[in-house]
């Protein structure tokens, strides 16, 4: 059986079914346009301040991105029993939800690019380090879709993907240090910071745009990468105990 | 069968319980390779339960399940390569097209783009669909959409074959087609196991059948050794207009009283049925019952069926099954 085949044809089929279709498009730009916008209306500074902001949009464009189509198209695909056709086929589980989660994990590293090619437009950015900002896009999109796909088998209703995802991203958004630093935030709540794994993509994005982290780059890749692989096996553990029961 | 033949499918102790239902309890069955074999039995007898636990879709409480000699038990899809699956509902993706659906389902078992192409024509051509190949399945009729999802079941070819209520909900002409291509892959040698409530489906095509109530086999047999018992089995069907409301009972005590060997039912008002194990003689019947104020307005041989030994061994009427039949046609 070559694995292979059907790997690369369900996440064709997704990017073609799901991600790639105008409204998903027309999203990967007007979402970051939209957290940009914001932050100069409240910041009330000019285009100097993008870098600032650029690693907290590019952050929250891929959590968006990622969790909001994944959470949707899997259970959307669950309640419709086109899911089960996967199941049936001869692949090991852990493949085929790669495969499922491979699309988002695409989307999840496009949407990324387009606020950092937008800002480009605009200023002369200084000094991307790409053999960080690269990988870390690529782990905070695999964490983010992985997060996503936990909600999605957490949920019978596409409704409650929604709503359940938010119960994770807008805290992530305050408490992840992507536009208030976490040495910032009140004692308390920084606990809760180290317990989200954005809280390590958010450095390493501000390291590699604007030289700026709190923690070695290193450990930041660990604790993310521990991240990935606790989300995903808690997944598959609860794919095979909620949907194979 | 011949103790030579091989096992397709080996089945002990199978059990699942749901909450406070128990969906399977303790169900023993065998199927033998390129056999034909029906499971019988009305909504929510453990069926699809039956079906959902032998191709990896759920897991059973306690039990074994061997298919094709590989122990599904200790690898739950350790056997998914041998099988082809036809739900009682489409999954497949209404926004891609019979093609492109067809196809998709070709990779999920490995196939060449060149070998999955030709294949999904064939099938097409094969299910008189090929002038809609293009057209998204959502957009496909009932008959189509279910001729769609039998391809994809057997895209791959799969030794083993899974139909869940396969003629259900579909225009005649669709389901009497449907019913030649079963025969047609059972003939080229293909294991097929077919849940049905439709029991002359399942008389008609099947080698073995077993019959499920409320979670349990009752009976595993063939279909001839089940209509055995009734071969020489003669029933008459009386129509009759007037008479008073005990006229069942009026006339099986007449009967006794000239010693008649004959069984009487009413399967519903207006309508008597006779049984006998001889030819039974029409003339005194109607007299009997113009005695008793009836008018008698046919009488017609009736050939009997498994429904007959379906409801003997179930006690499940068969008017049931057929509201069953009715209510799932018109919901899908």
């Amino acid at each position: 059986m070559k694995s292979w085949i059907a790997f690369w044809n369900i996440l064709l089929k997704d990017m073609r079914t799901y991600y790639l279709k105008p409204p998903n498009v027309s999203w990967g730009i007007v979402f970051p346009l939209a957290w940009t916008g914001m932050f100069f209306v409240k910041s009330g500074r000019g285009l100097e301040s993008l870098p600032l902001v650029l690693p907290g949009v590019v952050a929250v464009s891929v959590l968006f991105g990622t969790t909001s189509m994944l959470s949707v198209t899997v259970t959307f695909e669950k309640k419709n029993r086109t899911f089960e056709r996967l199941l049936l086929a001869p692949l090991p589980l852990e493949v085929l939800m790669l495969a499922k989660t491979g699309g988002a994990i695409f989307f999840g590293i496009l949407n990324a690019f387009i606020p950092v090619l937008m800002a480009t437009f605009f200023l002369e950015l200084p000094p991307v380090e790409w053999s960080i900002f690269i990988p870390a896009v690529a782990l905070i999109a695999l964490a983010s879709t992985f997060l996503g796909l936990f909600i999605a088998v957490a949920v019978k209703e596409v409704f409650e993907a929604q709503t359940f995802s938010n119960f994770f991203r807008f805290p992530m958004i305050f408490l992840c240090g992507l536009f208030v630093p976490v040495s910032a935030l009140p004692f308390f709540l920084r606990p809760f910071s180290y317990a989200l794994p954005l809280t390590y993509g958010a450095d390493l994005l501000h390291g590699s745009l604007r030289g700026e982290h709190f923690l070695p780059f290193a450990l930041d890749f660990a604790i993310l990468a521990i991240f990935c692989v606790v989300l995903f096996t808690l997944s598959l553990h609860n794919i095979k105990r909620r949907w194979i029961a | 069968m011949t103790g030579q033949q091989t096992l397709a499918l080996d089945v002990q102790g199978l059990s699942k319980r749901f909450e406070d239902v128990q969906a399977l309890e303790k169900i023993d069955f065998q199927v033998f390779s390129g056999e034909l074999f029906g499971f019988l039995g009305p909504n929510g007898a453990g069926k699809t339960t039956t079906i959902n636990i032998l191709t990896g879709l759920a897991r059973p409480d306690s039990g074994s399940i061997h298919i094709g000699g590989v122990d599904c038990i200790a690898k739950p899809r350790g056997a998914q390569h041998l099988l082809g699956v036809v739900p009682d509902e489409s999954n497949l993706y209404a926004e891609l097209s019979g093609f492109e659906n067809l196809c998709f389902c070709a990779t999920l078992y490995g196939m060449e783009k060149k070998e999955r192409v030709a294949r999904a024509r064939e099938l097409l051509d094969f299910f008189g669909l090929t002038p809609a190949a293009n057209r998204k399945f959502g957009s496909y009729s009932k008959g189509m959409k279910r001729k769609l999802t039998i391809a994809a079941g057997i895209i791959h070819k799969p030794p083993i074959l899974f139909l869940d209520e396969p003629t259900t909900g579909i225009d005649v002409a669709s389901a009497r087609q449907l019913r030649q291509l079963i025969a047609k892959l059972h003939e080229e040698g293909t294991t097929i196991f077919l849940t049905t409530h439709y029991i002359e489906e399942a008389e008609r095509l099947c080698q073995r059948i077993a019959f499920i109530v409320e979670g349990r086999i009752v009976r595993v047999d063939r279909v001839e050794d089940l209509l055995q018992p009734i071969q020489n089995n003669h029933v008459l069907q009386l129509a009759y207009e007037g008479g008073p409301q005990n006229l069942k009972e009026l006339v099986a005590e007449e009967s006794r009283k000239e010693e008649r060997d004959l069984a009487f039912s009413a399967p519903r008002e207006g309508f008597l049925r006779v049984e006998a194990p001889h030819p039974i003689r029409v003339g005194p019947l109607v007299r009997l019952l113009e005695d008793q104020g009836a008018e008698v307005y046919e009488a017609r041989k009736i050939r009997p069926s498994l429904e007959n030994i379906f409801v003997q061994i179930t006690g499940i009427e068969t008017g049931i099954m057929n509201k069953e039949k009715e209510r799932k046609g018109g919901k899908e």
